[in-house]
């Protein structure tokens, strides 16, 4: 008799690694311009380094495929020339890398305090209710994720949402929700307020 | 003496003031020509003069950081600029690299110069692709004008800038693990010594600086380190950044020198708080240091001053409270933050984190009880002075603080089963993400 207890090896429900979980996906390699992009990004550091350029290497393959999959990283791991499961293990620890299928708008939600003190928890909550997801959800049509986000550095134009890891959209009201999801839809990510820095 | 005007962010709201045109129009690089024509030690001896201090959150004096660097070493040396700013309440870095970007190109020169570097790393946020886009295409034009790259300004010095753009980590702000994260790696603490200075970014010496420590850089040659350590009270001087947000008129990015008081800040520059509630609780340097109640307003804004008062200077974001908020939801809010950030390489940190939140959400729940405070307590103490980096220390503040001035809101919430404040209209009642962590 074994004092070991039963336990499923070798099905999912004991795999609890990203790794074995992660969709392989279709075949995966950079667009010749992507590759280009990459490899001035990588003369940035010394030769031997080129290991540096595996966060700018992710957020390329997130440009050429919205997330990341098996397939994506192992074709990371063979141009950076480091092992597949290094790119795995810093894939993993970064929030804005998606290593699970989101939708074509991802809503990334501030909930930190200054954002919070500012109605955070209702923009979170419409936006949830119109669209019929927890945070963290995408829609069934597959055209916008929910995300919250800790604070995003924009706290005096509070509550922030940031939009597919780069467009800024601020100081949101549970209001405006209808209206931002309707012009989302109808514009793209140019019906957003963009940073304030930036207008003239 | 106080700041008599604006010297970071003068130009900030001007349409193009953040073009090297502009900045060239207006007296930009002269600081850069005044250093080159001085020895690298002259320089890092007018550093020590001027009596900067880290802006980044620990006010280290940047004149002797510089000097930690060895100069026999044949090793290649770097600069790191800390643009990662992702303490909460935090967004004054990101005012100057999008509205001043060539003040942190020229201080990033003088600064690789006179350390002996070649090439510095802007290690930026993930988050702000945005700002990273109007560095690098005003990188572009500052190394076509020769103020960048080879040969700067026909001195012989070469000195290269790159952005590097994280993930979303706010443990990548720290700087071991910033050098971690720049090589490739997950953004998590190293051992220390060595100190960066001495085996830093790729085991070479390296600088790790702030934004707004490099932006006074310039400042410095251009009007003279006695100028600058004028300014502001002893041992605190030059001009300083304030990130005021939360419950006040006028959220924003003020520049004053560091004699003004939290009062002045609050009620003067930011306006006050909106429909004259009456203030509660003010967190002064970013969520990692300790609250603060009115009592405190006339502490001096300073490194030294803000000590004084029980807190810390930090990364100078003043959130302010009003009398609206519930200071358990408050507590838990940050825990949830540092929860969510512990790189989880030390247990104590990755784990207490985990149990306070857990604890404050049952008290939250109405089903906490007096010893769920002392556990509280107890935890906290578990962690501070027990991690590699100072995550520890700061994801304990805010339960300790909250608890040290408010301890009578978390006993009625144990005794009623709710919060001693209603339902701020500014909350949700169910917060759409309270049952998904
Ligand atoms: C958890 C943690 C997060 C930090 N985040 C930042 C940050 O976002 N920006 C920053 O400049 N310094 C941050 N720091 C401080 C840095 O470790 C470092 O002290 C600073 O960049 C040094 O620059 P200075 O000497 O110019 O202040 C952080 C420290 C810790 C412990
Ligand atoms: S708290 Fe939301 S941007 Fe800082």
């Amino acid at each position: 008799m074994s004092f070991h207890p039963q336990m499923p090896y070798g099905t999912p429900q004991w795999h609890r690694s990203e790794r074995v979980l992660a969709d392989e996906g279709p075949p995966f390699a950079f667009t010749p311009e992507n590759r280009q992009k990459l490899e001035e990004i990588a003369s940035h550091y010394p030769p031997e380094r080129r290991v540096s350029a595996v966060l700018p290497a992710l957020y390329l393959v997130q440009e050429q495929q919205t997330h990341l999959t098996g397939n994506a990283m192992a074709h990371v791991a063979e141009v950076i020339g480091c092992s597949r499961a290094h790119v795995e293990d810093v894939a993993s620890y970064y929030v804005m890398f998606f290593t699970k299928p989101v939708g074509k708008y991802v809503l990334q939600v501030c909930r930190t305090l200054a954002c919070a003190l500012n109605g955070a928890e209702h923009v979170t909550a419409e936006l949830c209710r119109q669209l019929g997801v927890a945070p963290g959800g995408t829609d069934a049509a597959g055209e916008f994720t929910v995300m919250e986000m800790e604070c995003l550095g924009a706290c005096d134009r509070a509550p922030v949402v940031m939009v597919n890891n780069e467009h800024w959209h601020e100081c949101q009201s549970p209001e405006a929700i209808q209206a931002l999801i309707r012009d989302l839809r109808e514009k793209g990510v140019a019906a957003l307020t963009g940073c304030h820095h930036t207008k003239e | 003496m106080r700041l008599p005007e604006p010297v970071l962010t003068p130009h900030v709201k001007k349409p193009h003031g953040h073009t090297l045109e502009h900045y060239l129009q207006t007296g930009g690089y002269q600081a850069l020509r005044k250093a080159l024509a001085l020895t690298p030690d002259q320089v890092i001896e007018q550093v020590k003069q001027s009596g900067l201090r880290g802006r980044g959150g620990a006010g280290f004096p940047t004149g002797m950081k510089w000097g930690f660097v060895p100069k026999d070493s044949p090793k290649p040396k770097y600069l790191c600029v800390n643009a990662d700013e992702s303490e909460p309440g935090t967004f004054k870095d990101h005012v100057l690299m999008e509205r001043n970007p060539h003040l942190l190109f020229e201080g990033c020169v003088i600064a690789c110069r006179s350390i002996g570097a070649k090439v510095a790393y802007i290690y930026i946020r993930g988050e702000f692709y945005h700002v990273q886009r109007v560095l690098e295409a005003e990188l572009e034009k500052a190394r076509a004008a020769g103020y960048v790259g080879k040969n700067i300004l026909g001195s012989g010095v070469d000195c290269d800038i790159w952005v590097h753009r994280g993930a979303g980590a706010y443990e990548a702000g720290e700087e071991s693990a910033l050098l971690e994260s720049l090589e490739g790696k997950r953004a998590q603490p190293r051992l220390r010594p060595p100190f960066p200075a001495v085996v830093g970014l790729y085991g070479c010496p390296t600088i790790i600086n702030n934004v707004e420590t490099i932006c006074n850089v310039p400042v410095i040659f251009d009007r003279g380190a006695e100028w600058f350590a004028s300014i502001g009270p002893e041992k605190n001087t030059g001009p300083k950044l304030y990130c005021i947000s939360g419950h006040v008129a006028r959220p924003g990015v003020y520049e004053t020198s560091m004699d003004v008081t939290l009062r002045e800040l609050i009620y003067d520059y930011a306006g006050g708080i909106p429909g004259g509630r009456a203030l509660k609780a003010v967190i002064p340097g970013g969520s990692s240091v300790n609250v603060l109640t009115p009592e405190a307003l006339d502490a001096q804004a300073s490194f030294d001053g803000l000590v004084k008062a029980g807190s810390m200077l930090g990364s100078a974001a003043i959130m302010v409270m009003d009398e609206t908020t519930d200071m358990v939801w408050a507590a838990t809010n940050l825990i949830h933050f540092y929860k969510h950030e512990s790189c989880g390489k030390c247990t104590p940190c990755r784990e207490g984190s985990d149990w306070m939140h857990k604890v404050l959400q049952k008290i939250l729940r109405g089903e906490g009880s007096m010893r769920d405070i002392d556990l509280l307590l107890g935890i906290a103490n578990n962690i501070g002075g027990k991690t590699l980096c100072p995550f520890g220390d700061a994801e304990i503040a805010p339960v300790v603080g909250m608890l040290q001035h408010f301890r009578g809101e978390f006993e009625h919430y144990v005794r009623e089963g709710r919060s001693l404040v209603p339902l701020a209209p500014w909350r949700a009642r169910e917060p759409a993400g309270a049952h998904a962590h």
